[in-house]
């Protein structure tokens, strides 16, 4: 089997195969042929620009590959802060040993899903580094999206406001768990892993005033940011969230709540009262919104407070989540 | 979404419970939930905000990491920071706060920690590591004893010697016995924990209801089955009868698990041991036994015994033992979160603090 070594990174032949022989081969395009120290890409006044690194273990699970991730996290940053993603660096550290077939596979998520989200790989970068100095391959892409649209924040937020999510929760964290060394368990769940700007494009309008993507720390620990932001109370209906009944059971086993797993694929939207039913049934219109549903309102009330009601009718709080739930879930 | 009609009946099923609570306690009526598992259950689905105020439900000892005391901590931790040892554990151990540190700054400094989810993990480490030694923490009631004497069993039967562990297991009679021997505790009746009584049966508890008349109800973890009991109990008291009945009929039955008591016999006795904040308990530990010394960490190192003081200002015993609600400790959520827990009741997901710093308030309400 062919592996990945040191040479790969020296800047030599080999590494210039790498170049050729991988990167060109999948991700080649006018920009990234430019084969410059930087690349030149059309620009507009406003950009919007985030970076974010990928760790994820392991590398492949159900639903996705660190590739596809690498794409998708990028990618929904700037689809969530309102902004259309045109532009992706793509910066690999490979650990010494990592088997070409994997980084092949890897390379191929990744070409695909810029083609899925509409993007282009603009430059990269490589490095390798000893055994055991990295675990087997990290990732960190840049974003550049243009910023068309009215800016969406949480100062925006006001009681009274309708709190949407795009689909179920859960998935991502629980489809990671179940494929992790030493807890392996069967269960149908895949990670919701996906570019998000086609479904927000699908569903964007006048009323839409704030969004987000659940990651880390899943949607309880969103909603509370954007409350303590917007200085206002949520209220979350139980009944309401969405989730599978693989996720359900899995967290029922492991003693997790749904609303502390991390997504990759959902984005938390907050819109005026008067937009909500149009903007949910055209997430359900979306192959990516069909679960989508109504989860809660902004109320008055204590500010940065997330309550819960249950199906009983009582109420709880739903705090920020608190130390670490699972390490290297993205 | 229409709701589905299990939901729907299931709603109508609470309504009814809620509406023969609220008629048969019209005098206070204090219960405690022996169990962690039921603190949990009762915070996330709100319940005492359904409940009458004359009913008040309290917490009781049955997080198996809150009642670990800090001399048992320090002793793992000393074990967990030998070289060659891997140390393998339940999750919840990993932050729990010892003298000086805990798993989580040890692993940081170079100790192999592992979190498992179950004993036959460990046992698989064991047998992909020839050259290291496991050690397992036994840290659990009656429900977790049994599958932790399967994995010695197993150890014996297939000679895998680079396998032990350290029992810090604890078994509930006693600690009930203790509780209600408590002429300071306000407690009425018991909602009694249904996974220790699937396994041990009601007659090892029966004594609280007929030597001390405190009934109690063997209850399941829905917050329909707490309902249920909390009417059951309210309504042996409306009859004046005094019994240990059982709610969580699907799961328990009167007789126990025989076969995990079996199991459990051939391979622990029974030991005193210190609980955190309540003091040693006579017979209320389960040790390893001396045809299985080989695979007890205790024997296997030559484990000192420790004798750790308990943090100050840390009122985890009175938590424990119902005696104070967590938000009354001067600690709470301030000097004691989830984040950085003083005590082992903030750590555990079953703790009581950490419930209630989750589910109910913080220190700026």
């Amino acid at each position: 089997m062919e592996r990945i070594m040191m040479a790969h990174g020296s800047g030599g032949r080999l590494s210039h195969e790498l170049i050729r022989g991988l990167f060109q081969k999948y991700l080649g395009n006018s920009f990234l042929d430019q084969m410059n120290d930087a690349t030149i890409v059309p620009g507009q006044e406003q950009l919007a620009v985030t970076t974010d690194s990928f760790v994820v273990s392991p590398l492949f699970f159900r639903g996705g590959n660190i590739g596809r991730l690498a794409v998708c996290g990028t990618v929904n940053d700037l689809a969530v802060s309102g902004a259309s993603p045109k532009f992706l660096s793509l910066a690999l550290i490979l650990e010494e040993g990592l088997p070409l077939e994997e980084l092949e596979r890897i390379i191929q998520s990744v070409a695909d899903t810029a083609k899925e989200a509409g993007i282009s790989i603009v430059c990269g970068d490589t490095k390798v580094v000893e055994r055991g100095s990295a675990d087997k391959l990290f990732i960190n892409t840049t974003g550049i999206g243009y910023s068309n649209r009215y800016f969406v924040n949480p100062q925006q937020i006001h009681p009274g406001d309708v709190i949407l999510i795009t689909g179920t929760i859960g998935d991502h964290e629980i489809a990671i768990l179940s494929d992790r060394e030493g807890l392996e368990f069967e269960t149908p769940v895949t990670s919701d892993c996906a570019p998000l700007n086609g479904l927000i494009d699908s569903f964007f309008q006048g009323g839409v005033k704030c969004m987000r993507d659940p990651t880390r720390g899943g949607v309880a620990t969103t909603l509370n940011e954007l409350a303590q932001q917007a200085g206002v109370s949520m209220l979350l209906k139980e009944e309401s969230l969405p989730i599978l009944p693989g996720v359900k059971g899995a967290c029922d086993m492991l003693g997790l709540d749904p609303l502390y797993l991390a997504n990759e694929g959902k984005a938390l939207v907050i819109v005026k009262p008067e937009a909500a039913e149009t903007v949910l049934r055209a997430m359900h219109a979306h192959p990516l919104g069909h679960r989508a549903a109504q989860i809660g309102v902004v109320q008055e009330g204590k500010p940065g407070f997330v309550l819960l009601e249950t199906p009983l009718g009582g109420k709880r709080i739903v705090g920020m989540l608190e130390g670490e739930h699972l390490p290297r879930i993205c | 979404m229409p709701m589905p009609k299990e939901s729907k009946d299931a709603l109508a099923k609470a309504g009814e419970y809620l509406e023969e609570i609220k008629h048969l306690a019209s005098k206070p009526f204090t219960i405690m939930e022996v169990c962690g598992t039921h603190t949990v259950a009762i915070a996330k689905n709100a319940l005492r905000d359904l409940l009458p105020p004359t009913v008040r439900l309290i917490s009781g000892p049955g997080c198996p990491v809150c009642v670990t005391d800090s001399s048992d901590i320090d002793r793992y931790l000393y074990l967990a920071a030998q070289s060659n040892v891997i140390t393998t554990t339940f999750g919840d151990m990993i932050r729990v706060p010892g003298s000086k540190k805990n798993l989580q700054a040890l692993k940081a400094e170079g100790a192999d920690v592992r979190v498992v989810y179950s004993t036959q993990d460990a046992l698989e480490i064991a047998h992909k590591n020839p050259g290291k030694d496991v050690v397992f923490l036994g840290v659990g009631f009656e429900t977790t004893a049994p599958t932790v004497a399967v994995s010695l069993e197993i150890a014996n039967r297939e000679g895998i010697n680079n396998f032990s562990v350290l029992s810090m297991h604890k078994i509930v009679p006693p600690v009930l016995r203790l509780l209600a021997e408590d002429e300071q505790l306000d407690v009425d009746a018991f909602l009694d924990p249904g996974h220790v009584c699937a396994i041990i049966g009601t007659q090892p508890i029966e004594f609280m209801a007929k030597e001390f008349g405190k009934p109690g109800v063997v209850t399941g973890f829905e917050a329909l089955d707490i309902l249920e009991a909390i009417v059951m109990l309210l309504r042996q008291r409306e009859e004046g009868r005094s019994d240990i009945e059982i709610q969580y009929r699907r799961v328990a039955k009167a007789e126990g698990n025989p076969h995990a008591q079996t199991v459990v016999k051939r391979v622990f006795e029974p030991v005193d041991a210190s609980w955190r904040g309540m003091g040693l308990i006579p017979g209320s530990g389960l040790g390893i036994r001396e045809e299985f010394g080989s695979w007890d960490a205790v024997r296997k190192y030559s484990l000192p015994v420790f004798h750790s003081p308990e943090t100050p200002g840390c009122q985890c015993g009175e938590v424990l033992k119902g005696r104070i609600y967590p938000t009354q400790c001067a600690l709470f959520g301030k000097h004691c979160t989830p984040l950085k827990p003083v005590g082992p009741c903030m750590v555990s997901s079953e703790g009581s603090c950490a419930a209630y710093y989750r589910y109910y308030q913080r220190s700026d309400d």
